[in-house]
């Protein structure tokens, strides 16, 4: 990934850069117990990316991002903030620069939306008229209504609305850093996904530096643009790329932990676009037949799609379509599951598994026919080694 | 130590040369329209003997629980004294303050003062430990100190347990009060004991002591409804 530490905060108006984070041996262990509850954790996390701690419940996870705001203290080993030690910082101080989500989101049951939000810039002494504003541009930001919101108090919110409070509250001060404990945890399957998406939308925008706990490995081969897989003591297992951890796990705990179905999780991180599709003869009515039986004979398949005089799919033709001298509109099957260039390709391949053909015709932005994808032709690149490896984020990006 | 029981020095009030109504200590609504004035100074002295001892009261149990919040083995030893102050009897506590303290008000409220101490510091220190932990997580991960999170946070979430309790004990002292006259304090408990056997004093005397604790309450509970709406913003 490309260095984001220059990419302006929103709306160009904080100004607060993404900081650099960096766990230097840091160990966290408690008095009267054997093993330490983090063990010489060591780990980089690049400006503006999203570095996940995953693991087993017990495996440190929640300790070490809790080290990072002083909430608990390091025992050995140090965390740095843009170079500079936490251990040398005014905790209050330092927390208030970080901003802090955790999955009971802890909103102020006596405080409006607005003074919830308004915790931070209030203990900075910011005045009315700019944490009014604030306040509204924060709402914004999470895709809440501000004049519907902002007066209400945190028991008149729904469960999701309440998650977006809390992550705006987070984000009040611009912090350049945001920690972040299984922010969507307590939210049902739907409005999880929804979540985690409009998250990964918000992060294209703002470029934060986050450290994000889940014990949920999708949610973290989803969320992260670097994974930390942690086991049991507080041991590093692996730090790597979601691409690269699924591809290369390095060793039984982390193949496990990812999961047998790894290589579908892949899928997940892919786009149609990015694998070798088969080429298909594409016909039109009117065509000669020996033109078309020769395109055929050059394609991967051994059907005919027919399209239309844009080069849209209208469907396969049926071999009483070459009957004659010109090609004739005989339809064998309709050009079902037609996929998009654009698709995820997990979800691509879920719409062939649902077709009766196994394949399909693959469209670009404007529905030109582009190949034909195959189960084939996702299991070829499931079995080849990947040539670059990306992070949902970059999914999202490049959809905008 | 001999101590001169205070009831010795208190008078029946005369009544002799009053219509019959009185002469049988009937009800009678013509004397209470003539007399209501002798009440006034009364019910205002019993006010005082109220509003005194909780405020002083809360004063004390705040404070004591504000200390024992985060010294947590404080709260067993504060609630025990609190608590024996309480078992006492009131005639007791009066007896027993007032070689040192004199007859009068100053007596009256120390022993009143004391039973209020207890419901006080129970309810602050139960409605400071219902705080709900994530909200204390969230203030602390956000950036506040401990005194700030007190005041914004915590104290805040517990104020209708700690109003409860104000309440409780404004309603007991008002009770209380009218023992008050046995320190040589007034108050409408002097008028009740004055007369005790007359229906129509018996009842303006105890009715404003109900109208008193009545009003009292009131006051308090809107006062609680004002500071914290938020309570009834989930229905």
């Amino acid at each position: 990934m490309t260095d984001h530490s220059s990419a302006p905060s929103p709306n160009g108006k904080g100004d607060r850069q993404a900081a650099t984070l960096e766990f230097r041996h840091a160990t966290k262990r408690y008095p009267g117990q054997d093993s330490p509850a983090v063990d010489k954790l060591s780990l980089e996390v690049p400006a503006g990316e999203i570095c996940v701690l995953v693991g087993p419940s017990g495996c440190g996870k929640t300790t070490a991002m809790r080290m990072v705001n002083r909430m608990i203290d390091i025992t050995d080993g140090d965390i740095l903030l843009d170079g500079q030690s936490v251990r040398d910082r005014n905790p209050a101080e330092l927390r208030r620069e970080i901003g802090y989500a955790i999955q009971q989101i802890g909103l102020f049951p006596h405080l409006s939306v607005a003074d919830n939000i308004a915790t931070v810039p209030k203990l900075l002494g910011w005045d009315k008229k700019r944490i009014a504003a604030r306040v509204d541009e924060l709402l914004e930001l999470v895709s809440l209504d501000p004049h519907e919101t902002r007066d209400r108090y945190p028991a008149q919110l729904s469960g999701g609305q309440r998650q977006r409070v809390g992550v705006a509250r987070a984000l009040a001060v611009d912090p350049p850093l945001m920690l972040m404990d299984e922010p969507f945890g307590a939210i049902d399957p739907i409005n999880r996904e929804r979540l985690q998406n409009e998250f990964l939308r918000l992060q294209r925008d703002i470029r934060k530096t986050v450290v994000f706990v889940t014990h949920d490995i999708d949610e973290a081969i989803k969320i992260g643009d670097k994974i930390a897989i942690l086991q049991k003591g507080g041991k590093l297992a692996q730090y790597a790329s979601p691409g690269e951890l699924l591809m290369y796990p390095n060793g039984e705990f982390v193949e496990e932990f990812v999961g047998a179905d790894r290589s579908l999780k892949r899928l997940a991180l892919q786009r149609v676009r990015d694998i070798d599709l088969w080429t298909a003869a594409q016909v039109r009515v009117g065509e000669s037949v020996s033109e078309a039986r020769g395109k055929i004979a050059d394609s991967d398949l051994d059907y005919a799609l027919l399209v239309d005089d844009q080069g849209r799919p209208e469907g396969w033709l049926s071999e009483s379509a070459f009957h004659g001298e010109r090609v004739e509109r005989k339809l064998r099957s309709p050009a079902d599951p037609c996929v998009e260039l654009d698709d995820i390709l997990r979800d691509a391949l879920a719409d062939l598994l649902t077709s009766d053909t196994r394949y399909g015709p693959v469209v670009d932005d404007h529905g030109k026919v582009a190949g034909v994808l195959s189960l084939e032709v996702i299991s070829n690149f499931l079995s080849d080694a990947p040539t670059e490896t990306r992070t949902s984020v970059d999914l999202i990006e490049e959809e905008a | 130590m001999t101590f001169e029981p205070p009831i010795a020095q208190l008078q029946t009030r005369d009544r002799s040369g009053e219509s019959g109504c009185v002469i049988d200590d009937g009800l009678c609504p013509d004397w209470i329209v003539d007399n209501f004035d002798r009440y006034i100074d009364p019910f205002w002295q019993h006010v005082y003997l109220t509003v005194t001892p909780v405020a002083i009261g809360f004063v004390i149990a705040f404070t004591l629980a504000l200390i024992a919040h985060r010294r947590t083995w404080l709260v067993g030893p504060i609630a025990s004294v609190t608590g024996t102050l309480y078992t006492i009897p009131s005639v007791a506590f009066f007896f027993l303050l007032q070689p040192i303290t004199g007859l009068g008000n100053t007596t009256a409220i120390v022993a009143l003062v004391c039973y209020t101490l207890l419901i006080i510091f129970r309810n602050v220190i139960t409605g400071l430990r219902a705080v709900p932990e994530d909200a204390k997580d969230a203030a602390r991960g956000m950036g506040l100190t401990e005194r700030q999170m007190l005041w914004r946070v915590e104290l805040p979430l517990a104020l209708p347990e700690i109003l409860a309790g104000v309440r409780i004990a404004t309603t007991t002292t008002v009770g209380l009060a009218a023992l008050a006259f046995l320190a040589g304090g007034g108050g409408l408990g002097q008028e009740l004991d004055q007369d005790p056997f007359f229906k129509s004093n018996v009842v303006v005397a105890g009715g404003l002591c109900i109208v008193l604790a009545a009003l009292l309450d009131v006051i308090i509970l809107t006062f609680q409804r004002f500071t914290t709406s938020w309570q009834r913003a989930a229905a």
